[in-house]
């Protein structure tokens, strides 16, 4: 009589579950959607009460974004003439004129700069490393492990205080190649691990072959185990990338202007009088949908790689 | 011991392989290979270890540049297990870390029971609830405390809608009682499912056969669900545990934008409380001792832990 | 020998950095960068610099970090070394730290120098922003920017004639400008949870932030006229029986009293831009704020115009009456490369026509012949309230160890006042051991 399975849902047990997650999932978009509607809204629907749902996008939010503005006098405002385009239009509106460029660009620019460059050194250092831990049987492989383990556990804030002052008398505060050196550090050991369990199920055969048709060893390193292993070496650089695109504790305590990233920028984000939560919005659905487009499309590979390499460890 | 053991590699690879090698050696290109790696990681991971355990023992302060070091023994350390204040910072972190693991699991556990159903679209499904877990926690917790603004804030406006109470009557962040929860509410919503990722595999690795055997034997469904479906995603959910249980107890991130450690030191926990000693009191040496501290204690706490998993692996 | 490998380490990343590293320096050597906070005089002193790029030939970049990062954000860089500022419009209380650890240059000689003279400038920020030690002719800064904790309250509402009657039949005094604390509450539960075209109302926004020093600046700006002493004042670093003074603890019991009874709700964590918010949406009819925020209050299409007025800090108990100082001078980083085109700005900054220009732009000048101008006080509604406030200020410590201070009344005064815990002498005994034990570190106690 019993019907129940595991193996092979009913159904009805199928609509059920599949109801159950749906529902999950749209509680969980909420506030995602809200911050990219957020970004569209004008400050004074982003604060109404109570909260608006459907409203007249307006692009201030953007404007306000990448623009610092300032007040000026009514008679200093007619002096200026009539606004010559759309977000002057949008600013004048307020009282306001735009004084110059905002520092939004610079962090977004830096994010990225940081974020490829140390995904870029730690998958070119993690591929060989992890080639020479897979084909020269080191047996330091147990300490690596414990390796891996002891570094993950360290509070960044108690990594930071030894890093602040080696930075400081290196002059890499606040540098680039400081953050991308210590985001890549930050990323080695995990990506030696995950690349070296990819690199291991490459059979040993394919480079012999090599070997025997002449190639050098490093020959047949980036002629045949390179391309085996691109799958497992791409997702681990999006492990690296996103870790380096969200990273906050240390791009708080070591950066403060040239190298700092968005997020320790994005909530000090604020207007002309108060917080200016659409631009807030703005500035993160700019730096959050990226991340959301890129783990939709590669949801596969994404998915199928955090369970890889938690498990694995 | 580096180099001997790399040696030793060396010499131990396959003679197949040795035999046409032209140009480098193969000991020479396991030690270009690794050796990058190995500076860096001795450079920005364990050479700082070592210094802030010296300084541990200082009273150093970097804001200071013309103040003598002095070393100060054990003092940094019976300071901070004598103080009160970090005791509380530990119960915070305490509260925090069981709840957000206990919520985290359940809820994980049971949307990855759910979505092993195999209903149509779950793959896309799956992913629209992983997408919190890849975001930036400092951008999304700073947007949540908008979230949570009385009156205004979509939270408290949903949770007045489906309760009746008024949303401008309570808030979150402000209030003693409800802070705690606050971080642990987006915590869990983050975080989640990260546990429902490791469940899944977990559930997905049980080879279909053993249930097979069950339904011949005339298993209820509870009892499969009790003796194969539980013991056998066992080790995966503890690995969710102690992936999770390091990651908050280092949390820092989310909540400095959600709560600040706020109202008064509800939600202080010891990463934020660390941060005031170090980066805005400038105590290095106290702070430095306070490192060490948490670095003991969140190794000696893992070690157990990880023992107890191999047993575990082993059943 | 770790130098050396990092060092060789960074070359092998290659000439991506040697392109990018060398695009921000290779800027040209008239790039000046000014710190300051987020606000709006920060984005005034933009529009006012366009002036001195021109004259100059200078460019100038503007690094603005909000008043919750602020200090802390900036103090990182000071003690990091880091090159990013030029020119520091740093905080008053920062001033002790700087000038011990040779952070800030001094300007005695480049004062002497141009001509620049101190007593040209209200005492009051001289003391405040230029100074250390205090009260010595030691200069660190030119003061940039004046600012005071002072209230502004929804003139509109006030003269209502149904509120004034209600008021006068409750209180049986007129409904006008508190002229003391205990006042300022009765007119602040007066219009707590009032309905006012139809919207409900609330008392007053006052500062109760957490994490930098919001709470602070509010609790002091009461206790100050309740009789608080930072220390015996014939004998420094005497706390005990004057920071915990029954005074004081009195004075802590009403800023608990007022936020418990007269606050909007979810006003946990506000400081400026949180009361701006509060005030400038019509939800509460006082509002304590710097007094840097009345221009941007006084241009509002909500509560701009004739809907506002400004008073300063209420008398205390017993009549004393100050308030708490805010402000900033203006500084040279010592670590900088551009110290010279920074001095230049300071001496562009300082002349009167400038300041005058200042003042206009909305930004609050120190120097006197700009404020001591007979057509000052007339020129803006709220340019009265700013003189007679400036004429009660304290501030709190500038030590050197000024952040550890600061640290531990945040947490003192936001434990008792926000978060309900212990009785205000306990927070205040408590605090008045935690400033003993930072002197005592410092061996100065």
């Amino acid at each position: 009589m019993s019907s129940y399975s595991v193996t092979e849902p009913s159904a009805r047990q199928k609509w059920f579950a599949g109801t159950l997650v749906v529902l999950y999932a749209v509680i969980t978009i909420l506030p995602l959607l809200w911050i990219i509607g957020t970004g569209f809204k004008s400050p004074s629907d982003a604060i109404a009460y109570p909260p608006k749902t459907f409203f007249e996008p307006t692009l201030e939010g953007y404007v306000n974004l990448f623009t610092t503005r300032t007040r000026v006098t009514e008679e200093q405002l007619k002096e200026m003439g009539e606004p010559k385009t759309w977000y002057e239009r949008l600013v004048r509106k307020d009282g306001l004129i735009i004084a110059g460029p905002s520092r939004f660009p610079e962090r977004f620019y830096n994010s990225v700069i940081i974020g490829f460059g140390s995904t870029v050194l730690c998958i070119v250092l993690g591929t060989a490393a992890a080639y020479a831990f897979s084909r020269f049987k080191v047996p330091l492989k147990d300490d690596l492990l414990f390796f891996i383990l002891s570094t993950r556990m360290m509070p960044p804030i108690a990594v930071a205080i030894p890093i602040f002052l080696m930075f400081r008398s290196l002059g890499l505060n606040d540098t680039h190649a400081g953050m991308i050196l210590l985001y890549t550090a930050v990323n080695l050991s995990l990506s030696v691990w995950l690349l070296k369990g990819f690199i291991d199920e490459i059979p040993i055969e394919y480079e012999e072959a090599a070997l025997i048709d002449g190639y050098t060893r490093f020959q047949a390193f980036y002629k045949v185990v390179l391309p085996q292993a691109a799958t497992g070496i791409a997702s681990t650089a999006i492990f690296c990338l996103i870790f380096a695109w969200n990273e906050y504790a240390f791009a708080v305590l070591l950066t403060s202007g040239t190298a700092q990233t968005a997020p320790p920028f994005i909530p000090t984000i604020i207007g002309v009088g108060g917080q200016d939560w659409p631009a807030v919005a703005a500035g993160a659905t700019l730096f959050l949908v990226p991340v959301m487009v890129f783990t939709i499309l590669l949801r596969k590979h994404l998915l199928r790689g955090i369970t890889f390499g938690a498990v694995r460890k | 011991m580096l180099h001997s053991s790399i040696d030793r590699a060396a010499h131990a690879t396959p003679p197949v392989l040795t035999r046409r090698i032209r140009g480098l050696s193969d000991r020479a290109i396991a030690w270009i290979f690794v050796a990058p790696s190995i500076v860096l990681l001795l450079a920005i991971n364990i050479f700082p270890l070592i210094w802030t355990v010296r300084l541990s023992f200082t009273n150093f302060r970097v804001n200071r540049p013309n103040e003598a070091v002095q070393f100060v023994g054990l003092r940094n350390y019976l300071n901070i297990l004598s103080d009160k204040d970090i005791w509380l910072t530990m119960q915070a972190t305490a509260h925090f870390l069981i709840w957000t693991i206990v919520l985290q699991v359940l809820i994980g556990f049971a949307l990855a029971y759910l979505i092993n159903k195999k209903f149509r679209g779950n793959d896309l499904w799956t992913t629209i609830i992983v997408l919190p877990m890849m975001l930036s926690p400092a951008v999304v917790g700073n947007f949540w405390t908008f979230l949570y603004q009385p009156q205004i804030g979509l939270f408290n406006y949903a949770v007045g809608f489906l309760t009746g109470a008024d949303p401008s009557s309570f808030s979150m962040i402000g209030d003693t009682t409800l802070a705690p929860w606050a971080i642990i509410i987006v915590d869990t919503w983050m975080w989640t499912p990260f546990v429902m990722l490791i469940c899944l595999a977990g559930l997905r690795s049980i080879p279909s056969s053993i249930y097979e055997a069950a339904e011949c034997d005339r298993a209820s469904s509870w009892r499969q669900f009790w003796t194969i479906t539980i013991p056998m995603v066992l080790p995966f959910l503890m690995l969710a545990i102690l992936f999770r249980g390091i990651e908050n107890f280092k949390m820092f991130d989310l909540v400095v934008q959600l709560t600040g450690g706020g109202p008064g030191s509800i939600t202080e926990l010891t990463s934020i409380n660390l941060k005031r000693e170090a980066f805005e009191k400038w105590r290095t040496g106290y702070a430095s001792a306070y490192a060490v501290i948490l670095f003991v204690t969140v190794f000696g706490l893992a070690s157990i832990y990880v023992k107890a998993l191999n047993k575990v692996k082993q059943r | 020998m770790m130098k050396q490998m990092l060092l060789s380490s960074t070359v092998v990343i290659g000439a991506y950095f040697a392109v990018s590293g060398a695009a921000g320096t290779q800027a040209s050597a008239a790039e000046l960068t000014l710190c300051w906070a987020a606000w709006d005089p920060a984005n005034a002193l933009v529009e006012l610099s366009k002036d001195f790029e021109a004259k100059s030939g200078n460019t100038m970049k503007f690094e603005f970090v909000p008043w919750p990062n602020f200090a802390d954000r900036m103090l990182n860089e000071l003690n990091s070394g880091g090159k990013l500022c030029d020119l520091m419009i740093g905080d008053s209380q920062w001033i002790g730290g700087a000038a011990e650890n040779g952070q800030y240059i001094k300007l005695n000689d480049f004062f002497d120098k141009e001509g620049i003279k101190m007593a040209d400038f209200i005492p009051a920020t001289v003391i405040g922003y230029a100074e250390w030690p205090k009260n010595s002719p030691n200069y660190w800064a030119l003061p940039a920017f004046g600012d005071v904790v002072g209230w502004t309250y929804r003139k509109d509402w006030f003269s209502r004639p149904e509120l004034q009657a209600e008021f006068k039949q409750k209180y049986g005094r007129d409904l006008a400008v508190p002229k003391t604390f205990a006042e300022l509450k009765d007119i602040a539960e007066f219009f707590q949870k009032r309905q006012i075209d139809g919207k409900t109302v609330y008392g007053a926004a006052i500062y109760t932030e957490r994490g930098s020093e919001g709470i602070t600046m509010g609790v002091m700006d009461v206790l100050y006229s309740f009789g608080f002493e930072y220390g015996n004042p014939k004998k420094a670093y005497e706390l005990d029986g004057f920071v915990n003074s029954a005074d004081a603890v009195k004075g802590l019991e009403f800023y608990k009293a007022l936020y418990d009874c007269c606050t909007p709700p979810g006003h946990s964590d506000a400081y400026m831009s949180e009361d701006i918010d509060a005030y400038k949406s019509g939800q509460v009819a006082l509002q304590m704020n710097f007094a840097f925020t009345w221009p941007g209050i006084h241009a509002d299409a909500n509560v701009g115009g004739d809907k506002s007025g400004y008073f300063p800090n209420p008398a205390g108990p017993t009549g004393v009456q100050f308030a708490q100082l805010g402000g900033q001078g203006i500084s040279v980083v010592a670590a900088s490369d551009k110290q010279k085109e920074a001095l230049d700005y300071i001496k562009w900054f300082a002349q009167p026509e400038i300041q005058k220009k200042w003042w206009a732009l909305g930004g609050y000048s120190a120097l006197r012949s700009v404020v001591e101008d007979p057509g000052f006080a007339t020129s803006q509604p709220y340019a009265q309230t700013f003189l007679d406030s400036m004429a009660i200020v304290k501030d709190f410590w500038a030590e050197p160890s000024y952040a550890s201070l600061l640290q531990a009344s945040q947490k003192r005064f936001h434990d008792y006042v926000v978060a309900n815990q212990g009785t205000a002498k306990d927070a205040l005994d408590g605090l008045s051991e935690d400033w003993k034990d930072i002197f005592e570190d410092e061996g100065k106690y």
